[in-house]
């Protein structure tokens, strides 16, 4: 996702001169292609996040589309409340892009962790959060949003290769994508943990139940209609994220529900606990944390079974 | 009188604008708006007077003398951020001499459903930028003087610190982002009067000495009279704002200047006046721009 990222934007800055980049010192072997193609619209501001987002907002007011870059936690929540009181606060178009949504950087430990920020972010008015699944949907949300008039927040990944299958970079703001169709169950994802949702909705197939996948990319504004379409046919909804279980896609989910009076039965599936002082691969956090395909799979069948 | 620093017209790309008629002295004046600020304090009985009072000098000489504001929105304006947002109640004021804020909306300060708030608000004409949270304002005019310089304009930007927010960490991480990269468009004036919140600076936590601590982050620092309207605008005059390291005048003012009770008093960072209080400071503004006055007849 990074590297569709910088390409799509690389691309979109040599069609319009306002794009801007501006990295907290990260991006090594990632932010090249941009960085060398046009080192006049590339800034490492060093580390100072704060200050960061607060030129960014200078330069937007100036005119720019600034596009600020780190890895999730350094990009929202040091710098939170100067994009409340600066993007957020002016409805400019300053764009912050965190990298490594949930446990992409497993090993880095949990001040690396992106477990927050969409809850954090979609609480603030005003603001586009995109939570792409895959490289070829970062390119194409990349694409649909990037001139936006307000601010965005893009939380990506690292990977480049791994692909949601069905979802073919398709992407639109304010819906969300079916990738899978049954009436059974519905599993509703956002991010990377996504591939983790469609393999469980392919096992669960295997027994003979049939799961509806929605990837939602575009978490705010919300898809609420067509999270209310794929809900009112199912019994029991799952919601996979690999971020905290409250405020997040799960949270979004249950507000629809509840908002909408859908019958259905929401089975929330996230990070329940704090940092326990371990530490470990992303796919070791996804089988703790019971985001795996095989974790998620028991989860649906154990709801199904309690009805 | 210089109403522009020359420099910025003689080194930038931007074309100088016609010679204007000399309009004759400003109606914004330090004691005019003191005024503004004791009488819309009282009709609306808030506080942070002191703060304003102690700014209105350095508000009078930017907006008096120096800022370059052919129309509110004109994107090749100068910018101008309060970052030291409580203080705003001086800009309103210097927007109301101006003429470009009317008496009936000056008026609604601090009022229901009113633009004007104790903080500022863009959506106001004439605020640049929303302000409020001490330690934003140096990052925004530090992003406006990069925009100006990417985009070849001779704008400039100005922003207003109180010397306490310079407590925030976020103050020096703009500090040292400016200095780096030589944003020379770029002015802060730090409002020295040594006093915050709940004390003195000197005693919650100092920054003495202020001027060495931005000389020794890389900026071209002067230390100032934050009174004397005439020095400070010949100081931002002689600003070379086209190259070379940012900006900044550490100005020296006095908390409450001009409301002898009020001077160098914690208290009046936060109170309201009673009736009394506010018919002594009118008094005493009253009698300072009578003896301006005098003294500029007598000067004629």
């Amino acid at each position: 996702m990074r590297g569709a990222f910088v390409r799509t934007l690389t691309e979109i800055a040599a069609e319009d001169a306002r794009v801007l980049l501006l990295t907290g010192d990260l991006g090594y072997m990632a932010l090249e292609p941009f960085s060398e193609r046009f080192p006049d619209r590339f800034l490492n501001v060093g580390v100072a996040e704060q200050n960061m987002v607060g030129t960014a907002t200078g330069l937007a007011e100036g005119g720019f589309i600034p596009f600020v870059y780190s890895i999730v936690t350094f990009a929202t929540l040091r710098p939170y409340e100067f994009i409340r009181n600066g993007p957020v606060w002016h409805g400019l178009p300053v764009r912050i892009v965190g990298v490594g949504g949930g446990f992409e950087y497993g090993q880095q430990g949990m001040s690396h962790h992106g477990l927050e920020d969409m809850g954090v972010m979609r609480v603030q008015p005003g603001i586009t959060v995109i939570a792409p699944a895959d490289h070829r949907q970062m390119a194409s949300a990349l694409r649909a949003t990037w001139d936006l008039p307000g601010p965005v927040y893009y939380r990506i990944g690292k990977d480049d290769r791994t692909e949601v299958p069905g979802l073919d970079g398709r992407f639109a703001l304010g819906r969300a994508e079916v990738v899978r169709s049954g009436d059974d169950v519905a599993l509703v994802t956002s991010g990377s943990v996504a591939v983790e949702a469609t393999a469980a909705a392919d096992a669960l197939a295997a027994r003979g139940v049939r799961a509806t996948v929605l990837v939602v990319a575009s978490v705010q504004p919300a898809p609420s209609e067509d999270l209310v379409t794929a809900l009112r046919r199912v019994p029991l909804v799952l919601t996979v994220e690999a971020h905290y279980l409250n405020g997040g896609l799960g949270s979004l989910v249950a507000e629809t529900i509840a908002e909408h009076g859908l019958g259905c039965r929401l089975v929330r599936r996230g990070v329940r606990s704090g940092p326990d002082g371990m530490s470990g691969s992303q796919r070791w956090f996804h089988e703790a944390h019971g985001l795996s395909a095989a974790a998620l799979e028991d989860a649906v069948l154990d709801a199904l079974a309690r009805r | 009188m210089t109403t522009r620093g020359a420099t910025a017209y003689d080194h930038g790309r931007m074309p100088r604008p016609a010679e204007q008629p000399d309009p004759g002295p400003s109606p914004v004046t330090g004691n005019a708006i003191r005024r503004i600020v004791l009488e819309q304090s009282k009709r609306a009985n808030v506080g942070h007077i002191g703060s304003a009072l102690s700014v209105a000098d350095v508000v009078a000489t930017l907006h008096g003398r120096v800022l370059h504001i052919p129309r509110h929105d004109d994107p090749e304006r100068d910018r101008f951020v309060v970052s030291k947002g409580h203080a705003v109640l001086a800009v309103y004021a210097a927007l109301a001499l101006r003429g470009w804020l009317p008496a009936e909306q000056l008026d609604t300060y601090c009022g229901d459903g009113s633009s004007l708030g104790v903080h500022p608000e863009h959506v106001l004409p004439g605020i640049d930028f929303s302000t409020g949270s001490l330690g934003h304002g140096l990052s925004f005019g530090a992003g406006a003087a990069l925009a100006a310089r990417m985009q070849g304009s001779a704008r400039r930007a100005f922003v207003l610190l109180s010397d306490a927010e310079c407590n925030e960490g976020s103050v020096w991480e703009a500090a040292m982002f400016a200095a780096h990269h030589k944003l020379a468009s770029l002015v802060a004036i730090i409002d020295l009067n040594g006093q915050q919140a709940l004390g003195y600076t000197d005693d919650v936590l100092s920054l003495s000495p202020m001027a060495d601590r931005w000389r020794a982050f890389g900026w071209d620092v002067h230390e100032v009279d934050g009174h004397d309207v005439d020095g400070l605008a010949e100081t931002i005059a002689g600003l070379d704002t086209t190259s070379g390291p940012p900006h900044v005048l550490v100005a020296r003012t006095v908390f409450g200047k001009g409301v002898s009770y009020m001077e160098r008093q914690i208290k009046w960072h936060y109170s309201p006046m009673s009736d009394d209080e506010y018919r002594r400071a009118l008094a005493e503004i009253e009698e300072q721009e009578r003896s301006a006055c005098g003294a500029h007849s007598s000067a004629r």
